[in-house]
């Protein structure tokens, strides 16, 4: 998965906005985007969940559920060993069930990148060919409060050793201060920094931190931008804000998603992340990426669940499908 | 003008709230005389998922209280019952076609197991632990520990006494409990949970179901995440297939009881829940 290059997105970027990417032209373009009907969508999100699945549909959501987890693990406390652990069971969730697919990748910190690449092996590899990605949060996640060229640093360090994902947060206070063009030239030029030495560039998903944009009409301006700067995804959150993923936030950046590829013809991920815990959540997700940008957006490269808990309530569910009884916690590991 | 009646909703009780069936069912529940007496929820096996949820969240909390506590909590509930004593007369004497002296016999009888089981809250270690004799310098002592979830079909032919009897005990331990009631009484034990709302017992560590044991009893058997079974009322099931079930999780099961002494108070309901814990420590050494 080698993300776009850069020189297409600039020139994609300068032919949608018709001009330098700076705080004017950009205020211009997001501004002239219409508003967000907050009441419609929060209607068109619940409608989407409302759907009944069952039976074989479960089945094959809960394992596209699996196929699509960045499982992740994002303490101060994380430990190489803690790394090791979660790569274990992202390489074989269920022990007890070796046809339980595999997660998309794990999502750690950058300096413990090194640990989870030595850990995966020769299961290090592409998610869409079954193998599982390293991604990396960088650029002073979650806060994004430092300088430009700390925000670089931490991007390349990961980078070079070995992350194929990078999550980069976008800075929210310039973006609320109406400093368009900076946060588009740091994630351009984070983007930059994705780069390797071969030519190949890891693949970077841009966090908007929704959860601190206040409305739902800043969170299409933040995506739309987020696309235009060359972002290969746009993810909800880091997690460490409340509230983080919501369905109708996720619903809202895969219709910019879906609008951005009417246009272009270039297809960006989506990735919610937080407080996705529940099979059943997931679930309407699910549904809600296949109404809105279709099925064939199902796929690892363009669509992910951030989540760490999650996989053991899949799991779980997974389990009652297969033996026909409720399993439990003590089935399923202690994370 | 003469008032509308307000009949009673009598809903499930699944950690500490009083949802409906998430199946939307109800059935009717007649008097002793066949007249129409009220709507109950008729609980599903997604209830049962749901109340197995609640009560293994609670576990830590209760049996993590000290035993005296407990014993506190528990009594403190035969006390609410006292000051509901004529809504649970009335109930049964509705339900079960008893005369008021019976009806209240039965209260009675009700609430002083639960003040005998109470009473053994803080007690029951000191008879059923041991401290054991060992050829080395250490201490060697055994003491019960609550199993975990205990889910339990309650006697179906009697509204109150057989519930009580059923559930004190796998309280007492520090256990929480999934209890289905009497499909034929279930009034009561709705009643009974509003007092253990109201009580001092942390939401989850009580979770009554109503509706059709047949249908849920399966469901709770071979549900991986409980630890024991009281099949005490399921002597109209087909309790063999369930001791069945049960043991492919290798669950503790108490078989069907029944005639007139059915869970008849003893100390061995609170033990049957419990698994003992041996340790090892040794003596100072001065």
């Amino acid at each position: 998965m080698s993300g776009t290059s850069l020189v297409t997105a600039r020139e994609r970027a300068l032919a949608v906005l018709g001009g330098e990417p700076d705080d004017q032209t950009l205020g211009r373009y997001l501004h002239g985007i219409p508003g967000v009907d907050a009441v419609g969508l929060e209607q068109r999100a619940a409608g989407l969940g409302t759907r009944s699945i069952k039976t074989s549909s479960k089945k094959w959501a809960l394992d596209k559920i699996i196929s699509l987890v960045d499982l992740t693990t994002l303490e101060g406390a994380d430990t190489p060993g803690k790394v090791r652990s979660l790569v274990a069971k992202a390489v074989n969730p269920d022990p007890a069930d070796p046809s339980t697919p595999r997660v998309a990748a794990v999502c750690v910190y950058g300096d413990m990148v090194p640990y989870a690449v030595d850990a995966l092996g020769g299961a290090h590899g592409d998610p869409d060919d079954g193998l599982i990605s390293v991604a990396a949060v960088a650029t002073a996640f979650p806060s994004g409060r430092s300088s430009l060229e700390i925000k670089l640093a931490d991007t390349a360090e990961a980078v070079a050793a070995g992350a194929d994902e990078i999550d980069m947060v976008i800075d929210r206070g310039a973006f609320l201060a109406g400093r368009y063009g900076q946060v588009f030239d740091q994630i351009s030029a984070v983007k930059d920094a994705c780069r390797r030495a071969d030519g190949t560039s890891a693949s970077l998903k841009v966090i908007l931190e929704t959860g601190e944009l206040v409305t739902y009409d800043n969170v299409r301006r933040a995506s739309w931008l987020s696309i235009l700067a060359g972002g290969d995804f746009i993810k909800t959150s880091t997690g460490k804000v409340s509230p983080a993923a919501t369905l109708p936030v996720t619903l809202l950046m895969l219709e910019v998603v879906r609008d951005w590829h009417l246009a272009t013809g270039h297809r960006v991920g989506v990735k919610p992340a937080g407080g996705i815990r529940a099979s059943k959540d997931a679930i309407k997700y699910l549904v809600t990426v296949a109404e809105t940008v279709g099925e064939d957006w199902l796929v690892p490269h363009l669509f992910r669940f951030g989540a760490s808990s999650l996989l053991n309530d899949v799991l779980l569910q997974r389990q009652k499908m297969t033996t026909g009884h409720y399993s439990g916690p003590d089935y399923v590991t202690i994370d | 003008m003469s008032r509308l009646a307000v009949p009673k909703t009598y809903k499930l009780y699944i950690g500490g709230a009083f949802p409906r069936s998430e199946s939307g069912r109800t059935y009717e529940v007649l008097r002793a005389d066949g007249g129409f007496l009220a709507n109950v929820a008729k609980a599903s096996r997604k209830d049962a998922r749901d109340a197995v949820v609640a009560a293994r969240g609670a576990v830590s909390g209760w049996s993590g209280a000290t035993s005296y506590n407990r014993g506190q909590v528990l009594y403190r509930i035969a006390e609410l019952l006292e000051g509901r004593r004529a809504q649970f007369v009335a109930e049964i004497e509705e339900a079960e076609g008893a005369s008021r002296a019976v009806a209240s016999a039965q209260v009675d009888e009700a609430i002083d197991r639960w003040v005998w089981y109470a009473g053994w809250a803080d007690k029951f270690a000191q008879v059923a632990g041991n401290a054991n004799p060992v050829a080395g310098p250490y201490f060697n002592i055994s003491v019960p520990e609550p199993t975990g979830v205990v889910a339990i079909i309650a006697p179906q032919d009697s509204s109150l006494v057989g519930f009580v009897s059923a559930l004190a005990p796998a309280l007492v331990a520090g256990n929480s409990v999934v209890i289905v009631a009497s499909e034929r009484f279930p009034l009561s034990a709705i009643s009974l949970a509003e007092v253990l709302a109201t009580s001092d017992v942390p939401g989850g560590v009580v979770n009554v179901l109503t509706g059709s044991p047949a249908e849920i009893a399966p469901w709770l058997a071979s549900h991986s995440d409980v630890n024991a079974l009281d099949l005490v009322g399921a002597g109209d099931l087909d309790w063999v297939s369930l001791e069945i079930e049960a043991a492919d999780t290798l669950k503790r099961v108490l078989r069907p009881e029944g005639g007139a002494d059915a869970a008849a108070p003893a100390l061995g309901r609170i033990t049957a829940f419990t698994e003992t814990k041996t340790v090892w420590h040794t003596k100072s050494l001065k």
